[in-house]
């Protein structure tokens, strides 16, 4: 059977990593194919890009990227941010990217959805969606967390499943930057009700919580950011407490 | 060594590109049925759907040239799936090179399976110095069961082919050009037969 996977999420604006990396024997730790090239040797399964650039005129800037890391970096990897026509994710593909992951532009426009699935299979289309508990209810919200929608996130998971997202993405941000763990009853819970691998995000602060997000929340696949770019937990550690734990991991 | 990767427009013909790159080895990319025949080494990748692949495909006359190669060629993915004889994926029909048919996974499993999975009875050339249940990348919901032409045999759920041969036509289920340093041994070995 397939492994669970681990997979380190840079943030880049306008080419470079952002968010604080603290690589030692980086020559450059902004640049990210460096950095890339860096996790894939250390065993990282796959790697996310997330394109913070503010402004349309710089995607040039990230498609030139997406194609230096498709030259150095030998695993997949999946680019989001900004992306919300099936141009857009035709130009990334073409540059060497695996997937896409698509947030606000699927809130927005459904029909995106549908649009690239027919057109580039559904097993590229990551749907990656920020939610929040707020009193019990998990609300899906937009623009990197900062606009509240009316939308359930079970709801919506199962309406972007069945328009042909290929993969789930999903974002605690009760628990994203608390490093407390991931978010695992909601993940288990979306585990339940659509059939497609979940991705949990936000949280991750211990080597523990991974075990737990795999264990009770069934996730299968982890994406942390300042863990891995602080060092504070090494993939190559991580992955084989994974496996005394009996988890399934690629070593 | 003339490499030709056939771009027919479906996705990732640059990871390709980029990971012979990495072994040494220049390709180029074109759907030009003379420049197809007249190379050493073909590669016919693919990812997305099979009823709009099999419709370019058709459009540029490939049909026409791919099954009737004599060199060796390496369908990828869902090159691998145009290369059998129907698919479920949207009722198509294939190439017809390998006399099997592509079928949907069970939905008691995650599909697609994305992520890393492990090949083993491997055969023949393709897998030189690989070892029994290496893992490679998988992203894929139709697959190729278990039969008289597959060289390597993958879980997912049943026992199915991860990669299949018949005289000068190989083809693997998963992605040799994001399978780590395993996926580079695998195409470094079809470079060099």
């Amino acid at each position: 059977m397939v492994t669970k996977r681990i997979i380190p999420c840079l943030d880049i604006k306008d080419g470079r990593t952002v968010k604080g990396v603290n690589f030692v024997g980086l020559r450059d730790a902004g640049d990210p194919v460096e950095l890339a090239d860096r996790y894939s040797k250390e065993g990282a399964d796959e790697l996310v890009f997330l394109d913070i650039t503010a402004t349309k005129d710089k995607r040039k800037t990230m498609i030139d990227m997406v194609e230096k890391v498709a030259r150095k970096v030998n695993i997949p990897f999946t680019v989001g941010g900004g992306i919300s026509s099936v141009e857009d994710v035709n130009a990334l593909l073409r540059a060497g990217a695996d997937k896409v992951s698509i947030n606000s532009s699927a809130v927005k426009n459904p029909q995106l959805i549908n649009d690239l699935a027919n057109k580039f299979g559904s097993q590229c289309v990551v749907l990656a969606v920020d939610a929040k508990n707020i009193n019990g209810e998990w609300k899906v919200f937009l623009v990197g967390g900062r606009v509240e929608t009316e939308l359930n996130l079970f709801d919506w998971v199962k309406e972007g499943v069945d328009r042909g997202a290929g993969e789930i993405l999903f974002t605690s941000m009760n628990n994203d930057g608390t490093k407390d763990g991931f978010a695992n009853d909601a993940l288990k819970k979306l585990s339940e009700i659509v059939n497609v691998p979940i991705i949990a995000s936000g949280g991750a602060g211990s080597v523990q919580h991974f075990v737990d997000t795999f264990k009770q929340g069934k996730s299968d696949a982890a994406l942390a950011a300042s863990v891995f770019h602080f060092k504070e937990i090494e993939i190559v550690d991580l992955k084989n407490t994974l496996a005394e734990e009996g988890l399934k991991v690629r070593l | 060594m003339k490499i030709v990767i056939i771009d027919y427009g479906a996705g990732n013909v640059k990871s390709v590109q980029f990971a012979l790159e990495r072994l040494g080895y220049k390709a180029i990319c074109s759907n030009d049925a003379e420049v197809i025949k007249s190379a050493d080494k073909v590669i016919f990748p693919g990812v997305g759907e099979a009823s709009s692949a099999m419709q370019e495909i058709k459009k540029q006359e490939l049909d026409k040239v791919i099954p009737f190669l004599k060199q060796p060629v390496l369908g990828i993915c869902l090159g691998m799936q145009l290369m059998c004889q129907f698919s479920e994926e949207n009722n198509t029909d294939c190439l017809g090179i390998f006399p099997v048919d592509v079928l949907k996974f069970n939905n008691d499993l995650k599909v697609p399976q994305i992520g890393w999975n492990v090949i083993n009875n491997l055969t023949g050339p393709l897998f030189n110095d690989v070892k029994e249940d290496a893992y490679v990348y998988y992203v894929h919901s139709y697959y190729i069961p278990k039969n008289d032409d597959a060289i390597a045999l993958t879980d997912y759920g049943l026992q199915y082919a991860g990669a299949i041969q018949k005289d000068n036509f190989y083809a693997c289920q998963f992605h040799p050009e994001k399978s780590s340093s395993i996926g580079e041994q695998i195409l470094k070995n079809f470079i060099e037969l």
